[in-house]
């Protein structure tokens, strides 16, 4: 909400500068967002008055005025077209300053003299208006410094209010507030009831009394909407960022400024039968003030006549039955609708106004009378007419009730960690408008006021004292509470140390959306149904992402087109299947992805520019298992769509899936302008967080003998059988198997492949003799043999 | 004798002068060989007087151990010299750089987020996590945010269908935290969180870490406590911290955190860094909790601000593009 500091302080005027006023406002928990001049910083400026205005000799759009300061007249050549006799209009002299650059000198327009400028309202920074010169009501004293005349040794105050502080959404709210701070008294605007001159009042029907407790109106015949809206409130409207429209409309927005009541103005002439306060039916039609046609929902409340509806209640009104040029009698509303009724409703049909802002937070229940009274004497004043009596009608079941709040002593005192004086917890609930039935040392009874919606339970009255002593005068310590500790789990690795096994492989942590690309997720996964945000921010971010891995591409892909070609990218975050029918069944699982591509090392001095591949991506993958001594991981051959079907695998642990591994499509790199081979993995992260304990076995004191093995063996056996094989035949002293080459090709058949193998024994109670390993190698020769067909190469 | 004396002069020199295992070889052949000079001598003590002989013997013998002793010490001499002019030969150039991976990083966010984990696992705080796709309870009703609620509203929040939502913040955690355990609880809840918003200065996901502490007697200077130690440690700066009454449904009274920042120009300002509160007595009774008997705090700050302010980072948007050269500056 806007402000001028200047209105405010009309209110309540404490003995502050302006910085402390704005500080004190913010510590208060009334956030000020920023403090704006109400004009530019111009001098020199006196309000004038043009006394005749000819036609330029030479030029056909600029005239040639004579201007009055009051004491001396002065040509000045003008272009507005608005400029001619008799008006007064703000006269920059010789010698003004306008902005930081723009000095006004004499000056010679097409052979004619000018002394001086007359201006815009834009050119004075009060408004974007630049249609011609800025025109002075009558009134205006010639001569008189324009600063002075419209009061602009101001400034605004722009205070961001929390949703609760509703009641701080006028300046008598302000006010009050301001009020507590200081402890100053408050001085509102005093309203006197308007004289009822005639008896014409139309008829209201509340259909919807639980949406609107309160609805009064009343009708002013025979206003002259022609009036000039007197310029103290033109400005006090713009301060607030409302441009002036007509006096009824501007009335009725100074009156929702000045006190907190939005309201409305109908054209009586437009209204048929009587005014119905009712819910919508569906589908029903309005077309709103703003020219926009709307289709109701039934959750709606209206405001209609016995033929249409008029407004959205509380929200906007109609076009049809607005105050217009041709407006003669009026009908003025001021209702209290319920936030819970129109919580919601603007936001929902695309609007956002003053009125609904204010509703739905929560507006006084017991303002309406006083506000269309205030309203009423302002229509008087400014339009004439004759008042008519206010009709009421009031569903009291409705209407809010009044909070009763007991605060304990004890509560305040254990919250705050201290204890405040019982006369300044009386004193600050007071000034808040609390009413104190009844106060011991004990306690304070007391009941909230009809302003403050946010105040219900103990907790909130702690919150105001304490706001309002100030939180930063409140003590300060360290919880004494003592501390339990949770064992410290050793087989569950954290997370951390999975992170720097990658980091020190050369990966770079990334951190991609969680949504994704539709189109991208069928790319990878076409089988997988991703989930679908409702209200994406995009159509490229409209799904939750089935796997970290497409991701993890794109940010490659981003790298790639910036020339960056060795790339190492890892991330850690949920992946998303299935429905959100079933919550409890979704699996929102923890993966921990990676992806490289490009040179092995970083290109340097000792010409190492070989390339990854799967084994690079393998000895990074065991290296996640390499906490876990127990389920060592096995590696199959993987159906995975977005891995090439010759270089992946499948990952299991104990039997289950748990993630997969290998070369990217080479189909699907292609598609999306990969230009080389991409190795990513995709692990679910509790599997690479089993860790285990390690428990001593003895080491034995005696040697070690190793025997080779070269075997030939068809190519689509795995070693990893041929090392189950060993394992299970070599014997119970058998210590490693080690694989320390692979080949195939030249010099052997070419279904085949050659594997040589190192196995080493050890026994831990006794040296083993040649037989014994010679029988153990035997034996493992003859099982390779018949379980594999593998043969040892001779 | 005075032959012995010679002798031994020409061998100790002789020593000195040989440049090479072989040449010291062939002195000592010369000298204390089967036929050498020095051994000659002892074969000749027959000649000798018996009253001399003895004595002579004993030069004799000395003479040779002092010759042994020089070809040694020589023959150490040249094996260093001859070592260390190889080693001359096989220098390096150290400058170089190593061979193998250089050193990723992890993301300023995680780094940012450990930092944070860090000071309150010090404290006793645990760490707990849950969902991102989460119900509308967990996510708003828990939290007394009812369905009229401005928060609800359709602009910040993404939408699964309408009682299904991406988390608006780690808040759900804590909920679900209180629904299974009794106080004293003491717990941060770090991770992604959603709002449907996305310019300059938003992005649609970004991280927070909340934290919520439940015990009997806790109060309001708790809070005030921690959360200033907090700013001071993560900063490393005796921060000027300022705590304003704010508004948020789940907490009152509610607070927001300013620190005082100075620019370049030595200008001071105020810039919120959290948001915290003490615990609405009915965000606990609605998880079971006694609001009588319990008291708490919670407090919720973005870790992207804290990055910002840490790594002096400038556009928000740069944490999600993970470009290499943005990512590599943190090691």
């Amino acid at each position: 909400m806007k402000v001028s500091e200047n209105w405010l302080r009309e209110w309540v005027n404490p003995s502050i500068s302006s910085d402390d006023l704005v500080a004190q406002i913010t510590l208060a928990g009334l956030e000020v967002d920023e403090v704006l001049p109400v004009a530019s910083a111009f001098s020199g400026v006196v309000v004038g008055e043009i006394i005749s205005a000819e036609p330029h000799p030479n030029a056909d759009k600029l005239q040639v005025c004579q201007v009055s300061d009051g004491i001396e007249a002065f040509q000045v050549v003008c272009g507005a077209p608005n400029a001619r006799a008799g008006i007064k209009i703000p006269f920059a002299k010789i010698g003004a300053v306008l902005g930081a650059d723009f000095k006004i000198k004499k000056a010679k327009l097409r052979q004619v003299e000018s002394f001086g400028m007359l201006c815009s309202a834009s050119e004075l920074g009060l408004s974007d208006d630049h249609d011609g010169i800025m025109e002075l009501p009558s009134s205006a004293k010639v001569g008189e410094d324009f600063r002075a005349f419209l009061g602009l040794d101001d400034q605004i105050i722009d205070v961001d209010l929390t949703p609760n502080r509703s009641d701080c959404l006028s300046v008598a709210g302000l006010a009050r507030e301001v009020g507590v701070l200081n402890k100053t008294d408050v001085t509102p605007v005093n309203v006197i009831p308007a004289q009822v001159v005639i008896d014409d009042t139309f008829s209201v029907r509340v259909d919807a009394a639980d949406a609107c407790p309160r609805y009064l109106g009343r009708v002013v015949r025979g206003v002259d909407v022609s009036a000039q809206t007197p310029l103290w409130m033109v400005e006090k409207l713009r301060r607030s960022g409302i441009r002036s429209i007509d006096p009824i409309v501007d009335i009725t927005n100074f009156v929702m400024l000045e006190l907190g009541q939005p309201m409305h103005a109908f054209d009586l002439a437009n209204l048929s039968g009587s005014v119905v306060v009712r819910m919508a039916t569906a589908g029903e039609k309005i077309t709103l003030l703003d020219g926009q046609d709307i289709a109701l929902r039934e959750d709606t409340l209206l405001i209609a006549d016995e033929k249409a509806p008029l407004a959205i209640a509380g929200v906007m009104g109609g076009k049809g039955s607005g105050v217009n040029e041709e407006t003669k009698d009026i009908f003025l509303e001021s209702a209290f609708f319920t936030p819970l009724a129109l919580a919601g409703k603007a936001r929902s049909y695309g609007l956002h106004t003053d009125s609904s802002h204010r509703f739905e937070r929560g507006v006084d229940a017991t303002l309406q009378e006083r506000a269309i009274e205030r309203a009423t004497a302002l229509v008087v004043e400014i339009a004439g007419g004759q008042v008519g009596p206010i009709t009421h009608a009031v569903n009291e079941a409705s209407l809010p009730e009044a909070a009763v709040v007991t605060l304990r002593r004890k509560k305040l005192d254990q919250y705050l960690a201290m204890s405040i004086d019982k006369d300044l917890v009386t004193d600050i609930l007071t000034r808040l408008g609390l009413e104190m039935i009844e106060v011991t040392d004990e306690a304070w009874l007391t009941k909230a006021p009809s302003h403050r919606f946010d105040i219900a339970i103990e907790a909130d009255l702690i919150e105001e004292v304490a706001r309002i002593y100030g939180y930063d005068n409140l003590p300060s310590s360290m919880p004494q509470a003592a501390v339990n500790f949770t064992p410290l789990s050793e087989t569950k690795a954290q997370i951390q140390v999975l992170r720097s096994i990658l980091v020190s492989q050369g990966y770079q942590e990334a951190v991609t959306y969680s949504f994704i690309d539709p189109v991208l997720s069928k790319q990878f996964l076409p089988e997988i149904e991703p989930v679908p945000l409702a209200n994406p921010i995009s159509a490229d971010m409209g799904v939750m992402r089935p796997s970290l891995v497409p991701g993890l591409v794109r940010a490659y892909l981003h790298n790639q087109n910036r020339q960056q070609s060795r790339v190492r990218l890892f991330e850690t975050g949920r992946r998303f299947i299935g429905s959100v029918d079933a919550l409890d069944k979704l699996d929102q699982q923890q993966q921990i992805s990676g992806l490289i591509a490009g040179s092995r090392d970083a290109e340097a001095w000792y010409h190492n520019s070989e390339k990854v591949d799967f084994y690079d991506l393998k000895a990074h993958v065991e290296a996640l298992f390499a906490l876990n001594d127990g389920g060592k991981p096995s590696y199959e051959p993987s159906n995975c769509v977005f891995l090439h079907p010759g270089r992946s695998a499948d990952i299991f642990v104990e039997g289950k899936f748990v993630g997969v591994m290998g070369e990217l499509h080479p189909q699907l790199s292609k598609e999306l302008g990969i230009n080389q081979p991409l190795y990513v993995f995709d692990i679910a992260l509790s599997a690479v967080l089993q860790a285990s304990l390690p428990e001593y076995k003895a080491v034995s004191k005696f040697p070690e003998v190793r025997r080779d093995l070269a075997l030939l063996v068809d190519r689509a056996v795995a070693v990893s059988e041929l090392e189950k094989v060993i394992l299970s035949s070599a014997g119970d002293a058998l210590k490693s198997v080690l694989v320390f080459d692979v080949y195939q090709g030249q010099g052997i058949d070419e279904t085949k492949k050659s594997v040589a193998l190192g196995l080493t024994w050890q026994h831990p109670s006794h040296t083993l003799s040649d037989e014994e390993v010679n029988n153990s190698v035997e034996q493992t020769v003859a099982a390779l043999f018949d379980q594999l067909g593998a043969v040892v190469r001779g | 004798m005075e032959n012995l004396k010679q002798i031994l002069a020409d061998a100790l020199s002789a020593v000195a002068a040989s440049e090479s295992e072989s040449a010291l070889d062939d002195v000592r052949v010369h000298y204390l060989g089967k036929k050498g000079a020095l051994t000659t001598l002892l074969k000749q003590l027959g000649s000798v007087s018996a009253e001399d002989r003895p004595k002579f013997g004993q030069l004799v013998n000395e003479a040779k151990g002092q010759v042994q002793e020089k070809i040694t010490e020589r023959k150490t001499a040249l094996a260093k010299a001859a070592l260390n002019a190889k080693l001359a030969t096989e220098t390096i150039d150290v400058s170089l750089s190593g061979k193998g991976q250089e050193v990723g990083g992890l993301h300023p966010v995680t780094r940012t987020m450990e930092r944070i984990e860090t000071f309150f696992r010090g404290i006793g705080f645990d760490v707990a996590e849950g969902p991102e796709i989460e119900d509308d309870y967990h996510n708003f009703e828990a939290l007394n945010i009812p369905a009229h609620h401005p928060a609800r509203a359709m602009q910040d929040t993404f939408y699964f269908n309408p009682t299904t939502v991406l988390r608006t913040h780690t808040s759900p955690v804590q909920v679900r935290t209180m629904e299974t355990t009794q106080p004293p609880i003491r717990i941060i809840c770090p991770g992604r969180v959603y709002r449907c918003d996305s310019d300059q200065t938003h992005t649609p996901m970004f991280h927070q870490v909340e934290g919520l502490l439940i015990d009997e007697n806790i109060s309001f200077a708790d809070l005030k406590g921690i959360l200033q130690q907090f700013l001071n440690v993560f900063f490393e700066d005796d921060l000027k911290v300022r705590f304003r009454p704010s508004y948020f449904p789940f907490t009152e009274p509610s607070i927001e955190v300013d620190i005082m920042r100075t620019n370049s120009k030595g200008e001071e300002s105020w810039l919120e860094v959290l948001g915290c509160g003490m615990v609405h007595p009915k965000v606990l009774e609605m998880s079971g909790i006694d609001s009588e008997k319990y008291t708490g705090f919670a407090f919720g700050m973005g870790v992207e601000r804290f990055a910002m302010l840490r790594y002096k980072v400038e556009d928000l948007r740069m944490f999600f593009e993970n470009d290499l050269r943005f990512l590599k500056q943190f090691k």
